[in-house]
């Protein structure tokens, strides 16, 4: 492993991280295109997401005379720890330098780290919609971080291990063999997934309606720049969980050694994934309804009980075996 | 360092703190003798204790001495070693900062009509006892200094006594406190029984039955757990530490738990030696619901003190899951993981007391500026005291376990550790263990919670009250406690493998055996057990973290508009927000309080205000009342009541029962 700490794994950990800002808009723009066909809808392009980045960076930043020196600091570290955390997850090569300095742990940690700011933002300038969301975000992840680190633990102690290239790895080495505590965990961290990123049924990233928001409540106040990094930030995350779920569930394909062929190969299969689930989400999108707030509990605490059977299972069933 | 100095340096730690006590004495006549001498003092006592126990953890050996006290045929011994190290060196580091912080929060009570010679006395005293506790070397001693520490912060919990909360904490707390050393006195008797002596050498060297031995650590189990917190046995916590005066709290909730930590420690993994695995189960279920309870109930609560008295509740449990795990690796001969479980339990005693002390030295310095505990009134504190705003935010982010601060490392060091749980061969076990990991989690981000929470409505936003809105920066010393104390949980976060080599003597000393390889990448790399398995570059996360942060604040220098104009809040266009129309402290709570309605008492009520409106009343009731402590007090009184027949008033009755009694107790020493 030791071995992994090269300039040429460092450089491809670079370019890995710089492929996370790049294609988040893309898939965002994949997810709402899929969607508006589904709904009898032309659809803006899959490029749009970035044009709308592009204009919020180009327009003035407005800062309410209540605001603190924190809310100006809150973007660059919401999308600065969520990027890092972005990079230290797989996406080519499972030889990743950052999934050494930064095992699953510490990426549910980073993650943690953006949430808490993020939440504080909002609560920064005093209004009403802003405490709400962040009261809102605080109880979905109090209920959704566990959920997430018992499924990642279920991969972590079948790879003994809680790198996530030795955990793919070690998942590429057992071919086809069918995990039931793989099965649960895969349904615990999906749904996890759709709370994290503020998908429907937990909350509607296109909504309009105050009362129903919970992301979006919290960076109401922010504009120009500061919102394009809160924005971008948001659907890193986006693709962050989809490319775990890809994967860590599915890793055929992702590249094991670091030769330009394969690594194409890695890449082609990321994208087709990625479309896949992408299309997988818009269909979920469009089928479901958004639920009340105090139905969220009963989801997450389904995906919790799904991370832990999967775990337990794992323990139970497969370590004596 | 040699051992033997790092002893005589711990003396005079001892000695320093005595003086303190000594000098407040004066303080009745010159009130500020307790500011330029009795704190700067406690200072010294911090600095002498940190020196004396950097020393034993460096130099790893042991020394003992016999001091020329105490019975004719029992003197005290006392003892310094990696363990007893360890420990002096955490109550050091609070120690030093309150010796900074003290001498400008004194100021503000010395026109009152508190007593100094009571707080300044006191304070040295129970310092003292503190360190004595960890010194000690004798059951004898051990028990002296234990009540030295609780009859001394009985007295500053009961500081303010003229208020009757204040008074009814304390006495709570005194009550607990002696049943609490009750259990540890029996616990020492059945150790001395065996071991023939009251020496903890001998203590070591008995040979105990497996049923004598479970019977010693559930006695102490119950002493130490009372003293530490533990759910059930925490009521006393909530209510005595916010009672003392701020740094008081600090200490309480920093270093005296750590203390009933250390005892715990000392008894069960050193005297009574021989562990059990299922100790470890009872240990890792107790942990587990003190660490979820605490968690819970410091998010209802609106007293920025009480909350943190019921979040030490929860870090307490953190420790203990990680002390059960210990138990239950060492006994079922797993010594690697074991030793893990260990050293997190130790770094997350050592994180606690450090962001623990921060975050009630901030709470005391807002109540230094604005003589407000309730969260509800505060708001928007950060623009009108930024220091302790960035220290109190330090605090926050390290105690819900954010990476790259302290109190991540140990949570990371605890997890680590139950995902070694596939070596156990028992199915029981292996699955009870991710059931535990599962609270962990779910009180980690609980926790998180909470503390956004905290912060939020302390610092951000805008003033609740008039007296808020007004507040002004503390004094300097007040903020030098704070940063000493914030650069603490920084560094600490930031070189966890400098600070694991260090710890790492007190497992190789007691266990026999420590992490060996847990440096063995040198200091960039925290490894437990070995590269492939887990990984943690806290330096580099933190270099990246900055380096993606300069390149992307230059990156929109470069591009886009750099204009930023200040306006009024938007809210959406509605009428411009006034303060009260902020969300409030239990407004943020009320979601997760819904969610988890079970487990809390809810009384709500509609009570007339007297200009004719409505208010609605929320307490949030701890159902071990209920539960345990309402039973205990009427069973109690009950069986109070059937010996007050007794007391017939008649002296020849009085007699009878005393002869009755004198048979009995002859009849058993000559059986």
């Amino acid at each position: 492993m030791a071995d992994i700490l090269t300039p040429s794994a460092w450089l491809l950990a670079l370019l890995q991280a710089l492929l996370f800002p790049a294609l988040a808009p893309l898939l965002v723009g994949w997810v709402r295109k899929v969607k508006a066909r589904l709904q009898n809808r032309r659809g803006a392009s899959v490029f749009q997401p970035y044009r709308e980045l592009r204009k919020l960076l180009f327009k003035e930043a407005r800062v309410a005379h209540t605001a603190s020196p924190l809310f100006r600091a809150a973007p660059s570290v919401v999308f600065v720890a969520t990027w890092l955390a972005a990079a230290t997850v797989p996406l080519l090569t499972i030889d990743l330098p950052t999934a050494v300095v930064a095992d699953i742990i510490v990426l549910v940690g980073l993650l943690a780290l953006a949430r808490v700011f993020l939440a504080l933002a909002g609560m920064d300038v005093g209004t009403a919609f802003g405490g709400m969301g962040a009261s809102r975000e605080m109880m979905i992840s109090a209920l959704a971080e566990p959920a997430m680190l018992m499924a990642v633990f279920t991969l972590a102690m079948t790879a003994h291990s809680t790198n996530l290239g030795s955990v793919i790895a070690h998942h590429l080495g057992d071919a086809f063999v069918l995990r039931p505590s793989y099965l649960f965990a895969f349904a615990g961290l999906t749904l996890v997934a759709l709370a994290e990123t503020g998908r429907i049924p937990v909350d509607n990233p296109t909504t309009h309606l105050e009362l129903t928001m919970v992301h979006e409540a919290m960076v109401l106040e922010y504009s120009g720049r500061h919102l394009a990094l809160m924005e971008l930030a948001a659907q890193i995350k986006l693709l962050l969980y989809g490319v775990l779920v890809a994967n860590i569930f599915f890793p055929w394909g992702i590249a094991t050694d670091p030769t330009p062929v394969s690594l194409a190969i890695g890449f082609g299969a990321i994208l087709l994934k990625l479309a896949l689930l992408g299309a997988a989400l818009a269909v979920a999108e469009t089928v479901l309804a958004k639920m009340r707030l105090f139905r969220v509990p009963a989801f997450l605490n389904l995906a919790l009980l799904l991370s832990l059977l999967g775990l337990l299972s794992h323990v139970i069933l497969e370590v004596g075996a | 360092m040699r051992i033997e100095t790092a002893l005589a340096i711990a003396g005079i730690a001892v000695a320093l703190a005595l003086g303190s006590a000594a000098v407040s004495l004066l303080a009745a006549r010159f009130p500020k003798v307790v500011r330029f001498a009795a704190m700067p003092l406690t200072g010294l006592c911090g600095v002498a204790a940190i020196l004396a126990g950097l020393g034993a953890l460096l130099s790893g050996g042991a020394a003992t001495a016999t001091l020329p006290l105490g019975l004719p045929w029992l003197p005290w011994h006392v003892r310094i070693d990696a363990l007893a190290g360890f420990f002096l060196l955490l109550i050091g580091l609070v120690t030093s900062a309150i010796g900074l912080y003290g001498p400008a929060y004194v100021r503000g009570l010395e026109q009152g009509r508190d007593s100094l010679v009571a707080l300044g006395g006191f304070t040295g005293l129970f310092l003292a006892g503190m360190l004595l506790v960890v010194l000690a070397d004798d059951a004898f001693l051990f028990m002296i200094a234990w009540e030295v520490m609780s009859l001394a912060s009985y007295f500053l919990v009961a500081f303010q006594h003229e208020q009757a909360a204040n008074r009814r904490a304390a006495f709570l707390y005194l009550l607990m406190a002696h049943v609490g050393g009750l259990s540890i006195l029996l616990g020492f008797g059945v150790l001395a029984s065996f071991g023939d002596g009251f020496a903890f050498a001998s203590m070591r060297a008995a040979e105990l039955s497996s049923v004598w031995a479970s019977v010693a650590f559930g006695l102490v189990f119950i002493g130490f757990g009372m003293k530490a917190g533990l759910v059930p046995l925490h009521a006393w916590l909530p209510e005595a530490h916010p009672s003392a005066p701020s740094y008081i709290s600090a200490l309480m909730s920093g270093v005296m738990l750590k203390v009933a930590v250390y005892g715990f420690i000392r008894l069960v993994f050193d005297l009574i030696g021989d562990v059990q695995w299922t100790w470890g189960m009872a240990v890792l279920a107790i942990g587990s619901l003190s660490a979820l309870t605490g968690a819970l109930f410091a998010l209802m609560q609106t007293d920025l003190k009480r909350l943190l008295a019921y979040s030490s509740v929860e870090n307490l449990g953190i420790v203990f899951i990680a002390l059960g795990l210990a138990l239950i690796f060492i006994d079922t001969g797993h010594p690697l993981p074991g030793a893990l479980a260990f050293v997190a339990a130790l770094y997350h005693a050592l994180n606690h007391a450090l962001f623990k002390g921060l975050l009630f030295l901030g709470a005391g310095s807002i109540l230094h500026s604005t003589h407000e505990r309730d969260l509800e009134q505060m708001g928007g504190l950060l623009r009108r005291m930024p220091w302790t705003g960035l220290f109190f935010l330090i605090g926050c982010l390290s105690i819900a376990a954010l990476p790259p601060f302290n109190g991540f490392v140990s949570e990371w060091l605890t997890f680590q550790a139950a995902l070694q749980a596939w070596q156990l061969d028992s199915g029981v076990m292996r699955s009870l263990i991710p059931i535990a990991t599962a609270v962990l989690a779910l009180t980690g981000a609980l926790v998180a919670a909470t503390f956004v929470k905290v912060y939020g409505i302390a610092f951000l936003g805008q003033a609740r009250s008039r007296h808020v809105r007004r507040a002004r920066p503390g004094p300097w010393g007040i903020r030098a406690g704070q940063g000493l104390l914030a650069v603490l949980c920084v560094l600490l976060g930031l070189f966890p493998t400098l600070v694991i080599g260090l710890i790492d003597a007190v497992p190789r000393q007691l266990l026999g055996g420590g992490l060996p390889d847990a440096g063995s990448r040198g200091w960039l790399w925290l490894v437990p057990d070995a590269f492939e398995t887990a990984s943690y570059s806290a330096p580099l996360v933190t270099l990246l973290l900055i380096a993606i942060a300069v390149f992307v604040v230059w990156g929109l220098r470069r591009v886009g508009l750099r204009r930023v104009r200040r306006c009024d809040a938007w809210d959406c266009g509605f009428a411009p927000p006034t303060a009260r129309m902020q969300y409030t402290a239990t407004a943020f709570a009320q979601p997760i309080r819904r969610v988890f309605a079970l487990l809390f008492r809810v009384e709500e009520a509609q009570v007339p205000r007297d200009d004719g409106g409505m208010r609605h009343q929320i307490k949030i009731g701890d159902r071990s009342w209920d539960a345990l402590y309402l039973p205990l007090a009427g069973l109690v009184e009950t069986a109070a009541r059937r010996v007050v027949r007794l007391q017939s008033g008649n002296v020849r009755a009085y007699l009878g029962w005393t002869l009755l009694t004198l048979l009995v107790l002859l009849w058993i020493v000559s059986a």
